[in-house]
């Protein structure tokens, strides 16, 4: 094609000068979004850093508001048996556990298993806690990734194929979507469980640690979410659908189906994925029911003997590691979402 | 009758077809269905398009121009019912011509891009955000199977290039956000151009852009245009559509009103529409004429806020404010800006986008405080006082802003948002009867009390806006691009409007554009501001016929395209 000279678009003469302004504005504009981006990574680890810290604190000021003289409960837990102790055998457990030193030092104590990794001793199994958590952690974390996973497949598919397609076909994806974010996890657990694996005999009864097993718990967290996020997902969507970049992408000559997969579903998924941030940690809670009902190991079966049995740096350490995930998770959310919208807030 | 498509061959080496219309339409009608009925909003258009001419349709919103341009590529629209006696597109070399009355989905999408390029306007939001530019016009040669990766690769940037993008290669890995609207606007024009289209329509694609880039945008086209490319230009600018078109068809309700060439359309407009739009066109020429043919509004004048005084209402001196930009960096949005506003004048402030103009109003009503210089308003202080000591003052002055449908409640509706804005202290007894008259001051009836801003007109709105601007009788009105939205022959109406509120309540203007023709026409005083500094400063006489800064000169330039189509302001523009 022909070259289209420069002069002619500039007869003034101020081509050239503009050109130069223009790209060492541009220049001066990335170094500013680096040092914006780099400003905002410290600032986001600094924040992470401080939400953990006072997750740790509040879980051990919860530990010393309890009831109940520590010495005797930890003995207790022992012996599984509820009586009183001689004052010698409770100055035993008090030196072992340092109950009487004061408070601020039993914090620094705390503080330093925590950062050493061990998080304590449990009263009950005389294990490091880190390791009867990380010994269920494993089925947990794969049970709700496994959720996200497929809540995510199940939401974009749906919202893709619904959302925008004339009134009746859309007001039915959004109908379906609310339908599915109100379903309770022990109710829609017991329906798959009853159909899937007692009725049609597609999936055993009880989980276990098998793959296949795997399927009906995970879509039992996910299918709720799925409806959850859809619902975002789905009016943003429809609002991009809108947009006049569309509009400039079919007088490309771009279909109807590349419209929606190569432009809208980027946009309209930046919702969903602030969500899934939250979605995490709010699955690992949804996984204590559906441990339970799908006989699964995890880390909800050993949260509830913990609880019952008042195993305190148990419970503690589990709290820690739900705050640290939620962390995580939303540092995570916060990398992928500037990977998808790679536009800096400019206030 | 349907023909295959042809591949594409050298243009220069084709023999001359016989029939060089590339586009025509015979009794093109469009209806949209809503709620069960039928709405027709294009009826029985017709036109030719030859080769290498452009063809303007003009028209304002609502008249079916942008319409008419999407039936063109088959997007027209959901519900949308398309009727031709003909609509034809040529084939390149030979005597066929594919039927687009009845084109089925999958062969649009094999025109679009390819033989019909679509250029809309503001590249901010015609391209897609969250994509580099390259990968934009890359994917128009993808869609039609163009070449390999790497090769659309090098295509993409040789067309940034060749469009007069600097630094193509850094430039196609930038975003839209990260470029000018110049930068940017070209890039969304190389896109619609990736794949050598002979038929190029653009849907207002400059209107978005300030006039001295709207110029460049212009340029380009008309080069693209001279390489045998062939243009559908749908504008509400008239200055846009003369330095453009061979062909005018004036669009209004629907239907075209006129059409023939440029220069007879221009010249020797027959349709009283084209009159009309023709003479709401603000300039150097208009002034002191009215632009509409609307009578004339009559005011009461209120005589409190008279106060006998004879100085200028409003003095600013060396205004400096200064902004953190993200990085910590400072930014100087108002440099040592000085200026005077006489009792029963208007002084213009013009100035493209980021000129400051509209922080040096935020000043000026004391919205904002300047890091150094002062106001005074009617000879007292006015920036350097305290809140409570400048809300004695406050009802002097007012603002009207360019959006008014944002500074509304929408819950509100007219009587009530008046009522609210009468000023404190107003007898109950009188309240009722202040709000009619402020009504009819700017030219509504009392059946507009009722009403909520958004079941109203752009214009409607506007002179609401103005009607409670009006409200605590105030001597000095802040315009800040307060016709700027609105179509041409609403903006003659509003600033007719102005012009009578102006004399017979004894206003005076701080009138804050980007459009030198709107600024000529209404002010006595002009400044020109660029990136925050004041380059020049005069009477209107003086900007516009002997400009002194260089930029000026560029801005009166590229403005008075629309004014040299009136052979009574040639005095004016030639002098540049």
């Amino acid at each position: 094609m022909t070259h289209i000279s420069p002069p002619e678009i500039d007869e003034a003469g101020s081509t050239h000068a503009r050109h130069e302004t223009d790209a060492a504005a541009g220049s001066a504009r990335r170094t500013a979004n680096r040092i914006t981006l780099i400003r905002r990574i410290v600032g986001k680890l600094l924040g992470a850093a401080v939400t953990l810290f006072g997750a740790a604190t509040v879980a051990f000021l919860a530990q010393l508001a309890l009831p109940g003289d520590r010495a005797t409960v930890i003995f207790n837990i022992r012996a599984g048996q509820a009586i009183e102790r001689t004052p010698e055998e409770l100055a035993q457990i008090n030196e072992q556990y340092g109950l009487l030193n004061p408070v601020l030092v039993q914090y620094v104590d705390y503080l330093r298993a925590l950062v050493s990794g061990t998080l304590g001793m449990s009263y009950q199994q005389f294990r490091p806690v880190s390791e009867i958590i990380l010994e269920q952690l494993g089925p947990t974390l794969t049970l709700t990734v496994t959720a996200i996973v497929l809540s995510w497949l199940i939401m974009v598919i749906w919202v893709t194929l619904t959302a925008g397609r004339g009134p009746r076909l859309s007001a039915f994806g959004a109908m379906v979507d609310t339908t599915a974010a109100g379903l309770p996890h022990y109710w829609l657990g017991s329906i798959l469980l009853v159909v899937f694996a007692l009725g049609l005999g597609w999936f055993p009864v009880i989980s276990g640690t098998s793959t296949i097993g795997l399927l009906l718990p995970a879509l039992t967290l996910a299918i709720p979410l799925a409806g959850f996020m859809g619902q975002a997902t789905r009016a943003e969507f429809e609002r991009t659908l809108q947009q006049p970049f569309i509009v400039t992408a079919r007088m490309r000559g771009m279909s109807e189906t590349g419209v929606r997969l190569r432009h809208v579903l980027r946009h309209s998924v930046l919702p969903a994925v602030t969500l899934s941030g939250w979605a995490l940690g709010a699955t690992i809670s949804g996984a204590v029911i559906v441990e339970s009902l799908f006989s699964r190991q995890g880390i909800g079966t050993v949260l509830i003997t913990a609880v019952n049995a008042q195993d305190l740096p148990i419970v503690t350490g589990i709290v820690v590691l739900i705050a640290a995930l939620y962390v995580v998770a939303n540092l995570v959310v916060d990398v992928i979402y500037t990977l998808i919208d790679p536009r800096l807030p400019l206030s | 009758m349907t023909t295959t498509l042809v591949s594409e061959q050298d243009a220069a080496a084709q023999p001359r077809a016989a029939d060089d219309v590339v586009l025509r339409a015979r009794d093109l009608t469009v209806s949209f269905t809503r709620a069960g009925q039928q709405h027709q909003v294009v009826h029985s258009v017709s036109f030719e398009l030859r080769r290498g001419e452009c063809l303007a349709i003009v028209g304002e919103s609502g008249s079916g121009k942008s319409v008419t341009a999407r039936t063109l590529v088959g997007l027209t629209g959901a519900g949308a019912r398309v009727d031709a006696g003909e609509l034809s597109l040529d084939v390149p070399g030979t005597t066929d011509r594919v039927d687009l009355a009845h084109t089925r989905e999958s062969q649009w999408r094999r025109l679009r891009g390819r033989r019909i390029g679509f250029v809309l306007q503001d590249a901010l939001v015609s391209l897609d955000p969250l994509r580099p530019v390259g990968n934009e016009i890359e994917e128009a040669l993808r869609l039609h199977g163009w070449g390999r990766r790497a090769d659309r690769r090098r295509k993409a940037i040789e067309l940034l290039d060749s469009v007069g993008v600097p630094q193509p290669e850094q430039r196609a890995r930038q975003r839209p956000d990260e470029l000018s609207g110049g930068l940017r606007q070209r890039a969304l024009i190389a896109s619609a151009l990736a794949l050598d289209p002979k038929l190029i329509i653009a849907d207002e694609p400059t209107t978005a852009l300030d006039v001295t880039v709207q110029a460049q945008v212009l340029a380009l086209l008309a080069d693209t245009k001279r390489r045998g490319v062939s243009q559908i230009l749908i504008s509400h600018d008239l200055s846009v559509v003369a330095e453009l078109a061979d062909q005018i068809a004036v669009m209004t309700n629907g239907r075209i009103v006129e059409a023939g060439t440029a220069e007879q359309v221009l010249r020797d407009p027959q349709h009283p529409y084209t009159r009309r739009l023709l003479a709401a066109v603000p300039g150097p020429h208009t002034r002191g004429a009215r632009l509409s043919d609307l009578a004339p509004v009559t005011a009461q004048r209120h005589p409190h806020h008279d106060d006998g005084d004879t100085g200028p209402v409003l003095e600013a001196r060396g205004l400096v404010k200064r902004f953190p930009r993200p990085d910590g960096s400072v930014a100087t949005a108002v440099d040592n800006v000085s200026f005077t506003l006489e009792r029963g004048q208007t002084l213009g402030i013009v100035g493209e986008s980021g000129s400051g103009k509209s922080t040096t109003a935020r000043i000026a009503l004391a919205l904002s405080t300047p890091d150094a210089g002062e106001v005074r308003l009617v000879g007292r202080d006015w920036s350097r006082v305290s809140e409570r000591r400048r809300r004695a003052l406050r009802r002097r002055i007012s603002v009207v802003y360019q959006d008014p449908l944002s500074s509304f409640d929408p819950r509100w509706n007219t009587e009530r948002i008046l009522l609210d804005a009468l000023p404190p202290g107003t007898p109950r007894a009188i309240r009722q009867s202040r709000v009619r008259e402020l009504v009819e001051q700017v030219g509504l009836t009392d059946a507009v009390l009722q009403r909520f801003p958004l079941t109203l007109s752009g214009g409607q709105r506007q002179r609401i806006a103005i009607a409670r601007a009006l409200a605590p009788s105030p001597q000095i009105l802040v315009l800040d691009e307060a016709v700027s939205a609105l179509d041409v022959s609403v903006q003659a109406q509003i600033l007719d409007l102005l012009d009578d509120l102006k004399r017979q309540l004894g206003l005076s203007y701080l009138f804050i554009s980007h459009d030198l023709g709107v600024i000529s026409h209404m002010s006595d005083d002009v400044l020109v501001m660029k990136d925050g500094r004041v380059v020049e400063h005069g009477t209107v006489e003086q900007i516009f016929t002997a400009p002194e800064h260089a930029y000026t000169a560029e801005l009166v330039g590229v403005t008075s395209v629309a004014a040299r189509q009136h052979p009574e302001s040639l005095t004016l523009t030639d002098a540049e």
